[in-house]
Parts: structure tokens; C-alpha cells; sequence
């Protein structure tokens, strides 16, 4: 490399080889994070762009956290909207109704401490850290049941912390929403 | 040269006493945890177990190795007795009372938050004062540190330092700066609400001052693994180093970029905007670049050695190596484990991947099997080489050595492989126990199992290192000679200024630092209403 040494063949030899490994660690390194900035621009999962705010002290008083407006709802364009909160120690709902084949947006914040929000088989994987507001997009294909563990340590009970998520078909969920303003699996 | 063995010594026991207790409560989660555990118990039990094992594993063991493996390359590289032995007894003393200090009220349930702190949840005062008082310690070796390489390049004008030296300042600089972001965290914002003065706290602000330390302790941890791999390795197996200035670039870089990529921890988080998750993102793949450097560098220094023994073909050199020696072993198996543990992370540090495994037991066994596997190994290897020169005696027993080693080695993949495999599944991490009984989680129960029986391998290997240390201490006397590290295969004449010196590299430390972290700091400290109630814990409230 830079070493200023008098040169010997053997010299010239080793500092060539480890000038193209530095090389080629260098491209491999460009490649993962160009292919990394690729996905991120096309889309394919991005995080929140902005920072938006929820105070836990009034959650339960004013805003879109209140308790009669957590749940599933349907919104004018056909997407649905899912409002939860995380608290010590469960979800509100404590199990989430969406459709399948539809695109659906989460928005939650936590109560008290920080919590996880983690729904297996996707990619839904955030926080939910008392003060902030975490918002994600996602379309569930098929119908089923997934679980949705809190995975971030929120105190004695957090083992116990476990929701569910309930994939209903899309003409099945129209139907119950026709009936109720906001739906829950209990509905 | 060492002069003060004693000093070296007390750092190292200490910090194996402190990774023994902490390997004892580590495979006792994985019991309990697991479906082999058929009786209920108290979770906060579980809880209270994880936060010592982590800030013990986390904050005083590398620590402590840190500063004695650096101060016995002071001396030894340095040729000169070490300058301020005093300040280094106190530093010593801080981290040993601090480690006290920080683990009687975990021990008594009182701050059951884990080594993360995970504020708005404030355990007892003492626990944060103890970990301060570990991370002052380790700041006085930081100095001292800096002050010894300082009067030696007064003393050697236009003369290259020693390279074990150089790579020791730099593991010191990054530590010194890394600290800064929890301090601030523990300083500014829990430590107030612990004693009684405010009671509400910003999470999300806490959690961004905390990511400044916690991808770069990761480095520190790693410095002296590293120092080993180019410094004692070469040297153990008879070889030469293969490049003297590619691994002084490679310290470079770890000082450079090691801080400004730790929002990939909060990758979803909600409190930073996607534009600097993509900026530490981008940072975190170059911080693979002096891992790629240095893995090339060992394996041709390796090969030279074989050569040199005698060793053929493309290949077959491979087989020439020494394998009894259990230098030669620690750190084939330490690379082995770093590029598994080194893959994973270059799959964490992309937001599209981490949102599938973030937070699940994948984490769980990437940490483990970098830290615990790759960078712990070494910790053995370091203690291996460099015991006779402490203790005026021989350490005989090889083969214990290497069966050691070895179930080192088996035991961190048979634990982490399964973590990685139930991660995928999305299982969340930090969990005192699962309800193996719901049929959605049924069919992980098999790999915690497996897990669990890993980490009793661990917990094997951990007493069989202990009992060749204690060994060593009653062993034949004999004069180790003195302590040398490895020579690189062309000497360097005259190196330039910019792998001799850290001026430019801590500006560009400190200004990337800025540049990744000043934003988001900036924009949480002016936003209202984001400063919380602080949650209480502890079994006396």
C-alpha cells in the first residue's frame, strides 16, 4: 500500500495482491449497500419517512388513540386503517381482524414503556416507543392466523405479551364492516 | 518487557471471575427458558439473571481484558515500563467497585431493566452509578493509554509505532468516544429520574443516545481479538505478518466508522426519519471493509507460515499448518465463527432484511456468535500466550487446551445456528419462557432445546478454561522469555505520517459522528411532548 520501502520483486508482489483483494473488498461492500439503496427506492419495505407524536399521558382522552377508535377501519379509498396500542401487558385489540388482498396501514404507540409489534410470517416488525406514533404498510395475500408477540423487553410480564392477527377474505371483512364502525376479531 | 505482571494479572482474573459468574447464569436462562424446564417460576427471576449476565458480558469482562491486554502491550511493544501504574490501579479499582456498586440491586430485584436500560422502565439508582463507575475506570486506561504512546513518539521522533501499539490507541480513542452516548443517556436523562428529580423521561431520545454506543461497543470488544489476529498469531505459528500497513488501515477504519452507523439498531424505530436510517445503513457496509481486509491479511500470513514449515499446493498448505498449537486452533475456529456471525450482519445491516429478524432470537445468535464466539475465543488465546509471561510459569496442559477450544467452538454453533433458525420463524427475543403447549409455537420447541444443550457445552468449556488457568498459576517455573509480537514479512522503512499518528482520524471520528448523529438528537430535543412518565421497577415498590 503506501508503505515507502526499498522494493523488492517479492515487495511489488504482495502489495499488488492486496491491492486487488482491497479492491475487490471495496466492490463487494458498493454492491450490497447499492443493492440495499435499490430496494429502499423501489419500495419494497421502507421505514416511516417522518417523525409524528402521541402522548401516552392522554391517549385514552383525545386523538386518534382514543379506545372507541382502536381496531380495524375501512377508509374512503378501500385501504383499511388498523389502530392498536401496546400496554404492560397486551395489545389493544388484543387480536387484530384485516382482510386479505388489500392494502392495509398500521398505526400504533404504546401507553407506557416501549414495546415491540411483530406479526410472524411478514415483514411487519416495529417499535412502539411511548411519545412516537409508528405507522407501516402491508398486504396480507392469503387468509389465516399469525401471531403478534411483543419482542422488545417491557418488563416482568413481557413473556405473557402476545396479540393475534386474523386474516379474514375480503369479501368476509367488507361484510362485517358494514355492520360496525370499527372491527375487532371479537365482532 | 513487563514490569507490572501483577497489574495485567489482577485485570485478567477479574475479568474471567466476572465471565464465569455470568456463563453460570447464561446457561441457567437457557434451562429454564426451554421446554426441559417442566416446573413454573418466577419470571422476574429470569429477568433479573439476563440483566447481569448481559452487563457483566457487555460492560466490565471485555472491558477489563481491553485494559489489561492493553496495558501488557504498552509495555511489552513499548520496551518501557508503563507510565501512571498508580492511575492504573485506580482504574482498576472503579471498574471492580463499580462492577459491585452495579450488580447488588440487580441481585436484589431492584433494577431488573437489562444492560440496555430501556428507559421509560427506571430501575435503582445504583445500578446506573455502578456502570458509570466501570465506564470512568475504563476512560483512566484510555488516557493512559494515550499518554504512554504520546511520550514514546516524543522520545522516537519520525520512528513507526509499534504496530500492537498503534491498534491498542485506536481500540482506546474509539472506546473513549463511544461511551460518550450512553454516559450522556445515563448523565442527562435516567440518572435524574432515578434519584427523584424529574419523573418523566424521552424514550426515543434515550434510545438514539444509546445506539451512539451500542453498535461501536461491539468494536471495542473486537480490538483486541484483532490485535491477537495480526500481532500473536503470525509470531505463534512461526509466519510473518503480511502486511504491516493494510492492518494499520484496517484500525483506521474501525476508529472512523464504527460510530456513525448505530441507528441501525433503530431501523424501526419511529423516532428517526428513513433518510438517516439510510445514511447509517450505507456506513454499516463499509464497516465490513476492514473485516474483509484483515480476513485476507491473517489467511496469507497463515499461508506464509506454512510455506515456511514446508507446506504445498493451492491447498494442501492448509494441511501444514500446526494444529496442535492452540493459537493455530483459536483463531481458525475464530474466523470460521466470524464468517457466520460476519454474513448475518451484512444481512442486519440492510432495513429490507433486518424488518424480518429484527428483534428475534436471529439477534440473539448473531451477538452471541460474533461476541461470544468469534471475539471471546480469542480472549482465550490471548490469556493462553500470554500466562507464562505473567506468572513466571508453564502452561502445560495443550491437550485440555484445545478439547477446551473446541467445545468452545461446537457449543456457540449448537447454540446460535437454532436462534438464528427460530429467528427466522419470528421468534421474539427476551422471553422468560413460551407457551410450548399453542401449536403456533410448538415446532420451535425442538431448536430451543438444541440451543439449550449448546449452551451447556458452553458452560463446559468455561470450567475446563478456568481449571487450565488455575493450573497454570501452580505449574513448573520456567523464564517465558520476553514478550514479542509478531514481525511483518518487509519491514517498513518509514511508514507516512497518517499511519503513525490519529489527529485526522479522530476529527473525521468526531465529525462523522456529528454529521450521523447531530440531526436526530437535534430534532428529538426540540420536539414537545415526547418526554414520558417514568415506569418504576423493582420488588420493593
Amino acid at each position: 500500500m503506501a508503505t515507502e520501502t526499498e522494493h523488492s520483486p517479492g515487495e511489488a508482489v504482495t502489495a499488488r495482491i492486496e491491492r486487488r483483494w482491497a479492491t475487490l473488498s471495496i466492490i463487494i461492500v458498493g454492491l450490497l449497500v447499492g443493492m440495499a439503496a435499490y430496494i429502499g427506492i423501489h419500495q419494497a419495505t421502507m421505514p416511516q419517512g417522518h417523525v409524528e407524536t402521541a402522548d401516552p399521558k392522554t391517549l385514552h382522552l383525545a386523538g386518534e388513540f382514543i379506545e372507541s377508535n382502536l381496531g380495524s377501519a375501512v377508509e374512503a379509498d378501500g385501504s383499511v386503517t388498523v389502530r392498536a396500542i401496546g400496554q404492560q401487558y397486551s395489545f389493544t385489540p388484543q387480536c387484530v381482524v384485516v382482510p386479505s388482498e388489500t392494502p392495509v396501514t398500521f398505526r400504533a404507540t404504546s401507553a407506557d414503556v416501549v414495546h415491540g409489534f411483530l406479526i410472524e410470517g411478514t415483514n411487519i416488525n416495529t417499535m412502539l416507543v411511548p411519545g412516537y406514533v409508528s405507522a407501516l404498510q402491508v398486504r396480507f395475500k392469503a387468509p389465516g392466523e399469525h401471531m403478534m408477540p411483543c419482542q422488545e423487553f417491557c418488563g416482568i410480564g413481557h413473556q405473557g405479551m402476545w396479540g393475534k392477527v386474523k386474516v379474514v377474505d375480503k369479501a368476509a371483512f367488507l361484510n362485517m364492516a358494514a355492520a360496525k364502525r370499527r372491527l375487532t376479531c371479537v365482532d | 518487557m513487563l514490569t507490572n505482571k501483577r497489574l495485567i494479572l489482577a485485570h485478567f482474573w477479574l475479568a474471567f471471575i466476572v465471565f464465569a459468574v455470568a456463563l453460570v447464569l447464561g446457561a441457567w436462562q437457557m434451562f429454564v427458558r426451554s421446554p426441559l424446564n417442566a416446573w413454573h417460576f418466577n419470571p422476574e427471576l429470569y429477568y433479573r439473571s439476563v440483566t447481569a449476565h448481559g452487563s457483566a458480558m457487555g460492560y466490565v469482562f471485555p472491558t477489563l481484558i481491553a485494559m489489561g491486554f492493553g496495558y501488557a502491550i504498552t509495555e511489552a511493544s513499548l520496551e518501557k515500563p508503563l507510565v501512571g501504574r498508580r492511575w492504573a490501579w485506580v482504574g482498576f479499582l472503579l471498574v471492580a467497585v463499580g462492577a459491585v456498586v452495579a450488580m447488588v440491586p440487580v441481585s436484589l430485584g431492584l433494577a431488573s431493566v437489562l444492560y440496555t436500560f430501556y428507559p421509560p422502565m427506571i430501575g435503582n439508582p445504583f445500578y446506573y452509578i455502578g456502570v458509570v463507575m466501570v465506564v470512568v475506570g475504563s476512560w483512566i486506561w484510555v488516557a493512559l493509554t494515550s499518554i504512554n504512546f504520546t511520550i514514546w513518539k516524543r522520545d522516537n521522533p519520525g520512528k513507526p509505532v509499534p504496530l500492537p501499539m498503534f491498534a491498542n490507541v485506536a481500540g482506546s480513542y474509539l472506546w473513549g468516544w463511544t461511551a460518550v452516548g450512553a454516559a450522556l443517556e445515563i448523565l442527562l436523562q435516567i440518572l435524574p429520574v432515578a434519584l427523584g428529580f424529574k419523573s418523566t423521561i424521552d424514550a426515543g431520545l434515550a434510545r438514539v443516545f444509546f445506539s451512539w454506543t451500542l453498535h461501536a461497543i461491539v468494536y471495542f470488544w473486537l480490538m483486541p481479538t484483532y490485535i491477537a489476529y495480526y500481532t500473536i498469531f503470525p509470531r505463534a505459528i512461526g509466519g510473518r505478518l503480511y502486511s504491516d500497513a493494510m492492518a494499520r488501515i484496517s484500525f483506521i477504519l474501525f476508529v472512523v466508522v464504527a460510530m456513525p452507523i448505530g441507528v441501525h439498531h433503530l431501523f424501526a424505530d419511529p423516532q428517526v426519519g428513513a433518510g438517516f436510517k439510510f445514511m447509517h445503513s450505507a456506513f454499516t457496509g463499509l464497516v465490513a471493509l476492514p473485516t474483509l481486509l484483515t480476513v485476507f491479511t491473517i489467511c496469507a500470513s497463515a499461508e506464509i507460515a506454512s510455506r515456511l514449515r514446508g507446506g504445498r499446493g493451492a491447498f494442501g498448505w492448509i494441511t501444514a499448518l500446526p494444529w496442535s498449537n492452540p493459537i493455530m486452533l483459536a483463531t481458525a475456529l475464530s474466523l470460521v465463527m466470524l464468517g457466520f456471525g460476519g454474513a448475518g450482519g451484512l444481512i442486519n445491516m440492510s432495513y429490507q432484511l433486518d424488518a424480518s429478524v429484527h428483534n428475534t432470537q436471529w439477534i440473539t445468535g448473531h451477538f452471541h456468535l460474533i461476541f461470544g464466539g468469534a471475539i471471546v475465543i480469542m480472549y482465550f488465546a490471548i490469556a493462553y500466550d500470554l500466562w507464562p509471561h505473567l506468572t513466571g510459569r508453564a502452561l502445560e496442559s495443550f491437550g485440555l487446551m484445545r478439547a477446551q477450544l473446541w467445545l468452545w467452538f461446537i457449543g456457540m454453533i449448537v447454540t446460535t445456528f437454532p436462534w438464528h433458525y427460530v429467528g427466522i420463524l419470528g421468534m421474539p427475543r427476551r422471553m422468560a419462557f413460551y407457551d410450548y403447549a399453542n401449536p403456533a409455537i410448538s415446532p420451535q420447541a425442538f431448536s430451543v432445546v438444541v440451543s439449550a444443550i449448546g449452551g451447556f457445552i458452553l458452560l463446559v468449556s468455561g470450567i475446563l478454561f478456568m481449571l487450565v488457568l488455575i493450573r497454570g498459576q501452580f505449574g513448573t517455573r520456567g523464564e517465558a522469555g520476553a514478550y514479542r509480537f509478531s514481525v511483518p514479512l518487509h519491514m517498513p522503512a518509514r511508514i507516512p505520517v497518517a499511519l503513525n499518528s490519529f489527529g485526522l482520524w479522530l476529527a473525521l471520528m468526531i465529525g462523522l459522528t456529528v454529521v450521523n448523529y447531530g440531526f436526530p438528537i437535534a430534532q428529538l430535543m426540540v420536539l414537545n411532548e415526547t418526554s414520558v412518565p417514568a415506569v418504576y421497577v423493582g420488588a420493593s415498590r
